[in-house]
């Protein structure tokens, strides 16, 4: 029951041949015995069950949305009307919100069944899931003849431990320099990070506001096309949402690549990463030429860049997204405080983890006085440079092919105490972010050891439709069916 | 008009080493005029309780954004055409980061580098009947603060956010006030113009304008400097008096802040840039923070919002709708003939203005402005009252001077037929008519009057005849006998005649 993909749990819901009801019940049963893998942080199972049976009382008399009786995770980022929603941190201690995130709205309002709030690093800050206040999530997959821990990816690595391990349909997820993309790529799922615009980030708890956007984490490409119809929308409470329709990518999966031009970007080639890496992309390049799509080598000179941009424009935003979190109004209070200004440095350095501190420390400090210009807006002339870099290559391309990671899932505390080598995770997704356009993660075959790696296919704004295609097209070329063995049930 | 813009008289202080010019500039804060707030549907209507205006935009939750509002755009933009000034067809918000309990986001969305409004003019009038150009260095939108309470308990502050998130215009001048006078009289004329758009209610008291005062002392001359070259050396180190709500205040303020820089100079000592607190009980400004204690304010672009993009044809179209200002009804009023002074008073308040031009319909200028400041104002001032309190209507009013200058009525009679319809209310006219008001001007009725009057006064008649300048009296009791209905120009005449008394007398 709970192998069943959107697709076809929607396809059985509308034959009857299940309900939502026995759908949901054996999610909610594989959740709470999934709990060693601390991917939910938040199970809402009898939330689950009454949307469920309020599901199948539609579906009986021939009604309902898109995703009607389907079970979902949400990310722990995502606002939920009475539901507690902490973004991975302890300074929001045990925030109920009085609103519900747009995304999550459109969701319910297509019928579809929450599970609970998945766990993630602390404001999204994280590429392993280890900065989250709840502690680290385990990645399902382990490598062969081994039992170390292996981290799920992050940000959103309790939604891609929850796709992976059957604990639920689908989730949510966001991504700022990669945190649907990577978290997907380590655990052999789908993830896909939208045109910035294209889902409202209206209710979605604020990291770096110029490049977090919402997008699904699914178990196939066709599923990722279902979610993103749902979660997409234009809303005029998001005034970076842009004002154009939103497609049926399901429909438009059809249709094959033939004579889709692939860009293959040499600067993505980097020096001392595993051969694994790039064969699969090699391998990648040559499934797509194979179902008649043109290969092209491109240049996207910038892309060295990428990272240490990025590495200044989001935690600038984030130092002042964060400033909201003081004590004074929701969220955690120090205790035995005398004045305002300790009770902001108390609250705050009880209530940020590290990572966190770390990130509004360097946020500050870029946009300080004297220092603005040397980062902040240095940066911002190289996200420009950056974005102008795609403009250029999609005159002569449609899609771009790289990797979705330099590598497989690591060992749970091996990076953690590195900053630099864990920010290099990202190196492949963050200029997508930068220059706000959309990309696919989708598993491509696993490693020797048997972890799972994926490639990332980048489009052109708002051209969500081709990336799925082609995406749909590596991943019948791969025929990845791979299953992590479920070794948490017995832990 | 005589606009100068720098000519006038600066106020000149007399130290112990010589003469000092006072450098004037300000910072307003005036709150835009809108059911709403800038970024949320939030209500802005003044005096609710505390925190039940608040949106969980205005309260800094998890994940809400900013949504501008257009009617505040439309109303900064009014405003700036207001100004005579440049609208920036492309402006930016920006994020102005500071910690303080009252700022629930952390930060205020302002405008830093990119206002909404550039470059513009206002023209301030002084007693003497001139006019100074003061020039406005720029127009931006942000958002207010909450408030703190801190005397409501011993142990804790609270915050009240009814006020966070409503929007504000910071109206920039340059450097060219130069005296207490010049400073007081351009918040009055920018309230007048921000109150004529309707942009900004302009009430001091409720705190929809405030105003940050500038102030710099410098030797004679050194002024005169800084306008030709534009140099700020040759004007002294400047301080911010913070948040001073009225003009008595700012004109208070300066002479005390000026008076205190220049005994600092003088005693050997060097100002040190700073802002200060305008204390109106004791008459003094007191140091808040220093320049080295400022915040470090790490303004960058708001990234929740887009750049602010205006259409010029829509900004066209607020212009083509904008209200006569108070500039050119002042020049319309002085064409009719009225003193540049008058017309300065009258155009002060548009309801004024708009008063006075309804009295004045079709009667002479002049007259109209004298009967509204004597009769009109005189009462409403007696009663501490305003024009919006008048119970009398222009066109009631306009009715008893049309009477007056037609001769239906005598002026004494104007003022007591004033008292009636002020007090009892009723239609002018048919008072007139009801009450028999009119004046006499019948020479029969007159004639005989006089005829009364003599016979009952032979004496006086003998007097009369010997000391022409007796005739006052004698008009003085025709007018009795007519019970004030009688032209006094009619009876003047006519007593003339039948007592043969010459022309001149």
């Amino acid at each position: 029951m709970t192998d069943f993909t959107l697709a076809s749990a929607r396809d059985a819901l509308k034959a009857k041949k299940i309900s939502s009801l026995e759908l949901t019940t054996a999610l909610v049963k594989a959740v709470e015995e999934a709990r060693p893998l601390n991917a939910y942080v938040t199970e809402t199972p009898e939330k689950a069950l009454e949307m469920a049976r309020a599901s199948d009382t539609r579906l009986a008399k021939g009604e309902g949305g898109a995703l009607e009786g389907l079970p979902l995770a949400i990310k722990d980022l995502f606002c939920t009307k009475g539901v507690r929603t902490t973004a991975g941190s302890n300074i929001l201690g045990n925030y109920v919100p009085p609103y519900e995130s747009t995304v999550t709205q459109n969701l319910w309002d297509a019928g579809a069944v929450m599970l609970g709030k998945t766990n993630m690093d602390e404001f999204a800050m994280g590429s392993s899931n280890e900065t989250s206040a709840h502690g680290p999530v385990f990645n399902p997959w382990m490598a062969k003849n081994s039992n170390s821990k292996l981290v799920p990816g992050g940000s959103s690595g309790g939604s891609s431990a929850a796709v992976a391990a059957n604990l639920c349909l689908a989730a949510t997820g966001t991504d700022t320099g990669g945190s649907i993309r990577q978290p997907a790529a380590v655990t052999g799922t789908v993830g896909l990070k939208p045109t910035y615009g294209r889902c409202s980030r209206w209710g979605i708890v604020a990291f770096a506001s110029s490049l977090d956007q919402a997008g699904p984490m699914t178990k196939t490409v066709r599923d990722a096309a279902i979610l993103l119809k749902s979660m997409a929308s234009i809303d005029p409470k998001d005034s970076t949402s842009v004002d154009i329709p939103v497609p049926d990518y399901e429909k438009l999966l059809e249709g094959g690549i033939k004579g889709l031009k692939v860009g293959i970007p040499k600067e993505y080639r980097m020096d001392g990463a595993p051969p694994e890496i790039a064969a699969l992309w090699d391998k990648g390049a040559e499934w797509l030429k194979a179902q008649g799509a043109e290969i092209m080598e491109i240049s996207l000179p910038h892309t060295k860049y990428a990272l240490p941009t990025y590495y200044i424009v989001a935690p600038a935003e984030a130092s002042s997204n964060l400033a909201r979190y003081d004590g004074v109004r929701f969220g955690h209070r120090a205790k035995g405080v005398r004045d305002i200004t300790s009770l902001y440095e108390k609250s705050r350095a009880e209530g940020f983890g590290l990572e966190v501190q770390r990130r509004i420390l360097i946020g500050t400090y870029v946009l300080s006085a004297g220092y603005y210009d040397a980062y902040y807006a240095r940066a911002q002339k190289l996200r420009t440079l950056i974005a102008r870099d795609f403009t250029e290559v999609y005159k002569k391309c449609d899609v771009i092919l790289t990797p979705a990671t330099p590598g497989p899932a690591f060992a749970v505390g091996d990076k953690s105490d590195d900053p630099v080598a864990m920010y290099l995770n990202d190196v492949f997704t963050v200029t997508v972010n930068l220059a706000g356009l959309p990309g696919l993660a989708v598993p491509a075959g696993l490693t020797a050891n048997g972890l799972p790696l994926g490639l990332q296919l980048i489009g052109k704004a708002f051209d969500e439709a081709t990336i799925l295609r082609a995406g749909l097209a590596i991943e019948q070329a791969a025929a990845f069916n791979h299953k992590p063995a479920n070794w948490w049930r017995a832990a | 008009m005589s606009p100068t813009s720098s000519s006038t008289a600066a106020q000149i202080i007399k130290g112990q080493t010589g003469d000092w010019e006072i450098v004037i500039g300000m910072e307003v804060h005036a709150q835009v005029s809108s059911n709403s707030k800038l970024f949320s549907g939030a209500s802005t209507e003044f005096g609710a309780e505390p925190n039940n205006q608040v949106s969980f935009v205005d309260a800094g939750m998890p994940g809400m954004l900013p949504v501008i509002n257009e009617k505040c755009v439309e109303q900064a933009v009014r405003t700036g055409l207001g100004l005579k000034a440049k609208i920036n067809l492309r402006s930016i918000f920006d994020r102005k980061n500071y910690f303080y309990p009252d700022l629930p986001q952390g930060y205020q969305i302002s405008q830093f580098q990119n206002p909404i409004v550039g470059e513009g003019e206002v023209f301030i009038d002084l007693k003497d009947g001139s006019s100074v150009l003061v020039g406005i260095e720029r127009l931006h939108l942000e958002q207010d603060a909450g408030k703190s309470l801190h005397d409501q308990s011993p142990d804790n502050s609270y915050v009240d956010l009814n006020r966070s998130g409503i929007a504000l215009m910071e109206i920039v001048t340059k450097p060219h006030m130069r005296s207490s006078e010049e400073a007081a009289a351009f918040l009055r004329k920018l309230r007048a113009i921000v109150r004529y758009l309707g942009t900004c209610d302009g009430n001091m008291d409720e705190g929809s304008m405030r105003a940050d005062v500038n102030v710099s002392v410098c030797k004679v001359g050194g002024y005169d400097k800084f306008r030709a070259d534009g140099s700020f050396k040759h004007l002294g180190t400047r301080c911010e008096i913070k948040n001073v709500n009225s003009m008595r205040f700012v004109a208070q303020a300066v002479e005390y802040e000026a008076r205190r820089q220049v005994e600092i100079i003088e005693g050997g000592g060097t100002i040190k840039q700073e802002t200060r607190l305008f204390d109106s009980k004791l008459n003094e400004t007191r140091s808040m923070r220093s320049k080295e204690e400022a915040h470090d304010y790490r303004y960058f672009p708001d990234p929740d919002l887009l750049p602010l993009e205006l259409d010029a044809a829509w900004v066209e179209t607020i212009k083509k709708s904008l209200p006569e200002l108070p500039d050119e009804k002042r020049a319309r009023f002085v064409a009719f003939g009225l003193t540049p002074y008058d017309a300065s008073v009258l155009v002060a308040e548009r309801e004024l203005a708009d008063y006075y031009e309804a009295l004045a319909k079709g009667v002479d200028a002049k007259a109209a402005a004298n009967w509204l400041n004597n009769e009109i104002l005189g009462r409403l001032n007696r009663d501490s009252l305003t024009i919006a309190d008048v119970p009398v209507s222009a066109a009631a009013n306009n009715a008893i001077v049309t009477m007056v200058a037609d001769g239906t009525i005598s002026g004494k009679i104007a003022k007591d037929l004033l008292y009636i319809v002020w007090t009892e209310g009723g239609d002018p006219r048919q008072v007139v008519e009801a009450r028999g008001l009119r004046q006499v001007t019948d020479t029969g009725a007159i004639d005989a009057a006089i005829e009364a009057v003599i016979a009952a006064n032979p004496d006086k008649v003998e007097e009369v005849k010997a000391k022409p300048k007796l005739a006052a009296w004698f008009v003085g009791q025709v007018m009795k006998q007519t019970g004030g209905k009688a032209n006094p120009g009619a009876v003047n005449a006519a007593l003339k005649k039948r007592l043969n008394l010459p022309d001149e007398g």
